[in-house]
């Protein structure tokens, strides 16, 4: 039987250390250990980009990686994008806004692609916009409600925070 | 959709890596970004018994000019790679090919060397790496050897790579350029979604002189074949002449003739030899400054 790891992160900005098995993937471990289960789990495949998480700040799939790899790093999920409990992100605001959701299913992974695209460039264009959900696949096709969104939320007409 | 059991190690040098390959024979792995062998692990296509984790070893990330190539740690993330624009100037190629890898979530965790050992027909950066004859150096524990990419890839998924072997780095030729020449690269695919592995996809690199004649030439497609596909006696045919529809198609017609594409539910063999045929014509006018509409096909 193989050995189980004790592993030590940091999940929106709080440390976490837990005894995993390796084959345990990342988005597994924070929704089963953690109790995070705002991240969804999609095709487990790297596919369809709903378990979408930053890892040390960049967009990464999280069933594309065992949680025994992210030992030491930074990890933040979609819960960490708000900046309160029961508040919501200028960008989460905007979706709320121009109804980029419908089952939601998509939301945590376009969310995250969306948020780490504003952190590298408050003002993205059209095109820049699309390449970085072009990772994350909405199957209720609401894509351009996603796009007007993200314009939504880089043109400072929300300003909650 | 989940991996078998297996024991985790991350490896602190890759000498320490090497030694565990050489320790576990064929049962242990080497994982990097994982971003393909993290899926074939949870569709059980692969199995390892052990992973060691070479993702975060310093000794295998970076470059530095060697002779005349770019050295490339294997470990490199393609985001890295990627972004610098010292490499991309020294090996255009290598950025315009990396801009069709995955997403932006799989270029942030996947390597370089990941790609070439992964050795998946359609993917773009095993086709630059044959286009550009780039040198690969693989190592175990007892020895060291450099192989050429085209004698790398054996067939699909399929490399020379032994058990106990670690790509390292891989060379990338860097093409001198006189005075008054340009160098040029072209970079494109046909995939049903951006990002998605190619039905066919191809390389081109030129120099050409002030006059606008190609001076030098190198030409492949991925996609089409059971590994990607360089040319170098087509491209030669090119050298000292202008390229035009017409010197443009006749390479093509004559590359796409010796591929040997597989048939899928999304494109049949002789879709895929079309679609090689047409993209190598595009790609080596536009690298041309030759306008692309009304082409032969």
């Amino acid at each position: 039987m193989p050995s189980c790891v004790t592993i030590r992160m940091t999940v929106n900005g709080k440390a976490v250390e837990r005894t995993v098995e390796p084959r345990q993937t990342l988005v597994d471990f924070l929704r089963d250990e953690l109790g995070l289960t705002g991240t969804h789990v999609g095709c487990e495949h790297g596919v369809c980009g709903a378990c979408s998480v930053l890892l040390d700040g960049q967009p990464v799939r999280s069933c594309c990686m065992f949680a025994v790899q992210a030992d030491g790093l930074q990890v933040t999920t979609v819960e960490g994008l708000a900046p309160a409990r029961g508040r919501l992100s200028t960008l989460q605001d905007a979706f709320c806004e121009a109804h980029a959701l419908q089952c939601g299913y998509c939301t945590p992974g376009m969310l995250v692609a969306c948020h780490a695209l504003l952190e590298r460039n408050p003002h993205p264009g059209e095109a820049q916009i699309r390449e970085a959900i072009g990772g994350n696949l909405c199957r209720c096709t609401g894509y351009q409600q996603i796009v007007d969104a993200v314009k939504l939320a880089s043109s400072q007409e929300l300003c909650h925070d | 959709m989940k991996a078998a059991p297996f024991d985790y190690l991350r490896a602190d040098s890759l000498e320490q890596a090497l030694h565990e390959l050489a320790r576990h024979g064929g049962d242990a792995k080497l994982i990097a970004g994982g971003q393909s062998l993290v899926p074939m692990m949870a569709m059980r296509l692969a199995r390892p018994s052990v992973l060691v984790d070479i993702h975060r070893l310093a000794e295998l990330r970076g470059w530095q000019v060697a002779g005349d190539a770019v050295r490339l740690r294997a470990a490199s993330r393609q985001c890295e790679v990627e972004a610098d624009a010292g490499l991309a100037g020294a090996v255009p190629l290598l950025r315009a090919a990396l801009r069709w890898v995955g997403h932006q979530q799989t270029r942030n965790r996947g390597t370089v060397g990941g790609s070439l050992v992964h050795a998946d027909p359609a993917a773009e950066l095993p086709l630059a790496a044959a286009v550009l004859q780039a040198r690969l150096h693989l190592r175990s524990e007892r020895t060291e050897r450099c192989v050429d990419a085209a004698d790398f890839a054996l067939g699909p998924m399929f490399t020379t790579l032994a058990d106990d072997e670690c790509l390292v780095a891989i060379d990338w030729p860097t093409w001198s350029v006189g005075e008054g020449e340009v160098l040029r690269c072209e970079f494109d695919e046909t995939a049903i979604r951006h990002g998605d592995f190619a039905m066919a996809s191809v390389a081109v690199q030129l120099v050409l002189d002030a006059s606008g004649v190609c001076r030098r030439a190198a030409i492949g497609l991925g996609g089409v074949d059971a590994t990607p596909l360089a040319f170098p006696d087509l491209a030669a045919q090119l050298h000292g002449r202008r390229i035009d529809a017409s010197s443009a198609a006749e390479v093509a017609q004559a590359a796409a003739a010796r591929c040997q594409p597989g048939s899928d539910m999304h494109a049949d063999a002789e879709y895929r030899r079309h679609l090689g045929a047409a993209l190598l014509q595009r790609a080596l006018l536009r690298a041309a400054g030759e306008p692309v509409a009304g082409a032969a096909f």
